[in-house]
């Protein structure tokens, strides 16, 4: 049991609930003994506590009036500011005010403002397709930093917005971020520059990625089910995705890829448009036009033919399967 | 004659207010309100058909599969095509894996929790229920979640992830199964199904699933009342508080009909009143939204012509979810609705007694978990490893589809139309569109604002305890409701 506990306070607004229950998803420890563990005392959570109604509202009051010291403060959806910014698309049960302006007046009281999810980061799926509900995230408007919060705004501890990224969150992002804050170890520089934690955002979904092999000889999948890589015309951005999702598992044994579908960059601002169909990878002349993060173009583009033309028929036959067709040969050891 | 505002509800998956008229300590009149507006199907509008896939499951993340399922449905019926048997039994296995979590969820976390509130401090039961169910404390929760989290592993191996994930497609599934990745599927079976045995029902799941009158699950109440089991703890309390007589609202129930099999679906579509099933129109469900924040066209009208264009001004509007009718008729829909029209048993006779109410939606709740893990079982084992599990089709450039299927908390319904190869109109009717719908033109309340009436109100309360059981025995989602 940690030394001392930090009170968090949990809300939703302009998103799906997805990152709670994802987070729900949490193992060994589940996720009640995980927040216990790192001393971490929930006020409030939409989908855990008892308090409904007035004692939930109470509560606010009590926060707001410094009754109640607030460390950490998550907010899981995008901020919804329309229509007119008037927030009215999302007014917060029994109350006159807008989940807009309760957002704001309680990031002045907090420790530790988080981010939980795309939405409440950058706007995410919520602002997608013309953004009819005018969302934002909390520190960012898509890529653009200044959300509800402008650019300048600092914590109580003196800290930017963390930005838990992810539609959804993995499980252990928010249990980690959350208790490395409650040990301490949080600071600004365990942010990447969009605000992410490092400790997932630092890898790339490409790492330990089942598929490597294929991609290694541009061996591409052509349909959802094929076993082959996904890049050349299924959509997979995984190769600039900034997330550890192939070495950190979800559900137990899962990612994007290891379902057999791409993806699609989830962790960052303005994946909700990439500007072509999700699942279909756009080109030029043939070429993908997104490499891979830190490659030169003309070198993926050579060594991409080179690797092709030096495709092995395994590889080939199974790219286009369901089900592995040609298994690794045996090497025969006398014949090395 | 007091109006009263309560909100926000939590354990509720979004966010809910309810305004309530009360008189002689008991409601009166309800309003239900869905306060928060998203805008999916304005998002859709002018998208590629296949981006669907990757929007709508993100309209609601505990049911994202569901959300997915009834837009892949819809997409392969404007394609025209079939998914292959495989893809069949591991949609239903991803679906089911979804909506028995959800049952399960919804009863551990969201709904019993209130009978562990101080007021029920004098009940017989008290002790036992708060050390169980005690928010955030409870014992109950902490095991429930550790087995959802190891029963969800399904996903990891099926869909790649949950929620959002895009393992499901018009034309099948993304992920081929394995010879020995069934033994896997059975195996986190067998264990969800010793928690299930040995906490939730105290009993085998063939047993519960045998239950088959009012009379049977009274005598199974009694001869389970001392040994560990929280459905028989459950009905304890449900016997002592009456819960079957809270929250009755329009006993006309709904199902589309879900999980494809050979023969047909193994929950049947149709409609039940007064006790007898009928074949389902869907051409007559409306959406009346005279009573949302949406701007008014004329008359109700059918998704496919549906509009969705909010106006937080509308002056008789007290709620972003529309209104779907069916008919004209207010329908309850939800796991209660789902057993009734497929006729089991138990449910026709709990319903004949005592029609829909708090003990009886939970109660069937319940039931599909034993009824469904067992089916589980089947599915996972007439998985063909080396035969296809996607077909792909073309995209048609101008074309509709309907996706009809059931959520954990009943129907859920896509209505789709193609032009230019593009989306031109997309309309979604969630659960609890249903469930928690605003009052229509002829001023006729929705389920839930039926179902409050009558509920009392104890000495004191602020947020009266019945009010929270009866809306949470709907479980809601406030977050597919308008999406």
């Amino acid at each position: 049991m940690a030394e001392k506990t930090l009170n968090m306070l949990w809300l939703q607004s302009g998103g799906c609930g997805g990152c709670t229950l994802s987070m729900m998803c949490a193992e060994a420890p589940d996720l009640l003994t995980s927040f216990e563990g790192a001393g971490i005392n929930l006020l409030w959570h939409p989908s855990i506590s008892e308090a409904s109604g007035e004692e939930f509202l109470k509560l606010m009051h009590a926060i707001l009036n410094d009754e109640i010291h607030l460390d950490i403060l998550c907010l899981e959806g995008a901020v919804v500011r329309g229509p007119n910014r008037s927030g009215r698309f999302h007014m917060l049960s029994g109350t006159d005010m807008s989940m807009m302006a309760w957002i704001e007046k309680l990031t002045e009281k907090a420790g530790y403002v988080v981010a939980v999810g795309t939405c409440a980061a950058y706007g995410g799926i919520t602002a997608g397709g013309g953004n009819p509900s005018d969302a934002c995230g909390l520190q960012y408007e898509g890529e653009q930093p200044g959300g509800l919060l402008p650019q300048s705004f600092r914590s109580g501890k003196d800290l930017q917005v963390i930005n838990i990224a992810g539609c959804p969150t993995h499980p252990n992002w928010v249990t980690e971020t959350l208790g490395q804050i409650a040990l301490g170890d949080f600071s600004n520089e365990s942010m990447d520059s969009l605000g992410r934690p490092r400790s997932y955002a630092d890898q790339l979904v490409h790492h330990g990625c089942p598929r490597n092999e294929y991609y290694e000889y541009k061996a591409s999948a052509e349909k959802p089910s094929d076993l082959g890589c996904l890049m050349e015309h299924m959509g997979c951005v995984g190769t600039q995705a900034h997330a550890d999702c192939n070495t950190r598992l979800w559900n137990g044994e899962g990612s994007c890829l290891r379902g057999g579908y791409a993806c699609v960059n989830c962790t960052a601002p303005g994946f909700e448009e990439p500007g072509h169909p999700f699942t279909e990878t756009p080109k030029v002349a043939g070429i993908p036009i997104g490499l891979p993060t830190d490659m030169p173009k003309a070198w993926f583009v050579a060594l991409g033919s080179l690797a092709k033309a030096a495709t092995p028929e395994r590889l080939r036959k199974n790219a286009t399967s369901d089900h592995m067709k040609v298994v690794p040969t045996i090497c025969d050891k006398g014949k090395s | 004659m007091s109006r009263r505002i309560i909100g926000p509800f939590n354990r509720v998956e979004g966010d809910l207010e309810v305004q309530l008229d009360i008189h002689n300590g008991v409601v009166a009149k309800a309003w239900v309100v869905s306060p928060m507006y998203r805008g999916f199907e304005q998002m859709l509008h002018g998208k590629h058909p296949n981006d669907a896939m990757s929007y709508v499951p993100r309209i609601c993340g505990i049911c994202s599969v569901a959300q997915s399922v009834a837009a892949a449905y819809a997409l392969s019926d404007a394609q025209g095509i079939k998914m292959p048997p495989n893809a069949r039994h591991a949609v239903n296995l991803i679906l089911a894996n979804e909506n028995l979590s959800d049952h399960l969820t919804h009863f551990y976390m969201f709904f019993m929790p209130d009978f562990a509130r101080e007021t029920y401090k004098d009940e017989p039961w008290y002790s036992e229920v708060a050390e169980r169910f005690t928010a955030q404390k409870g014992s109950a929760a902490k095991a429930m979640l550790s087995e959802r989290a190891q029963f969800m592993h399904l996903m990891g191996l099926l869909a790649g992830k949950w929620p959002h994930s895009l393992a499901i497609q018009p034309g099948g599934t993304s992920r081929g199964v394995k010879t020995e990745e069934k033994i896997r599927i059975l195996s986190i079976l067998h264990q969800f199904r010793v928690f299930l045995e040995n906490t939730l029902f105290g009993d085998s799941l063939e047993n519960i699933a045998a239950i088959s009158s009012a009379k049977e699950l009274e005598r199974w109440a009694d001869n389970h009342r001392n040994s560990p089991s929280d459905f028989a703890l459950f009905l304890r309390i449900s016997d002592s508080l009456k819960l079957d007589t809270m929250g009755r609202a329009t006993d006309r129930f709904m199902s589309y009909g879900v999980y494809p099999t050979d023969r047909g679906s193994l929950f049947a579509q149709g409609l039940w009143h007064a006790g007898d099933v009928s074949a389902l129109n869907s051409e007559l469900i409306k959406e009346d939204i005279s009573h949302s924040w949406m701007l008014n066209g004329d008359e109700p009208k059918h998704p496919f012509n549906g509009v969705t264009r909010p106006d937080p001004e509308m002056k008789d509007g007290y709620s972003w979810c529309k209104a779907p009718r069916l008919g004209g008729e207010v329908v309850e829909v939800g796991a209660l609705a789902r057993q009734v029209v497929n006729g089991h048993p138990l449910i026709r006779d709990l319903v004949t007694s005592s029609g829909g109410n708090v003990r009886n939606r939970v109660v069937a709740r319940l039931l599909e978990l034993a009824l469904v893990v067992v089916e589980m079982e089947g599915w996972a084992k007439a998985i063909r490893p080396k035969e296809p599990f996607c077909h792909l089709a073309a995209m048609p450039d101008e074309a509709e589809g309907t996706g009809l299927m059931e959520a954990a908390r009943g129907s859920l319904g896509h209505w789709l139309k193609i032009e230019q190869g593009r989306i031109h109109n997309y309309q979604i009717i969630a659960p609890t569109t249903w469930n928690f719908s605003p009052r229509d033109a002829d001023g006729t309340p929705g389920p839930l604002e039926q179902a409050l009436v009558g509920a009392p109100i104890r000495d004191g309360e602020d947020t009266p305890v019945s009010v929270q059981h009866i809306v949470r025995s709907f479980d809601p989602c406030m977050v597919c409701t308008v999406h």
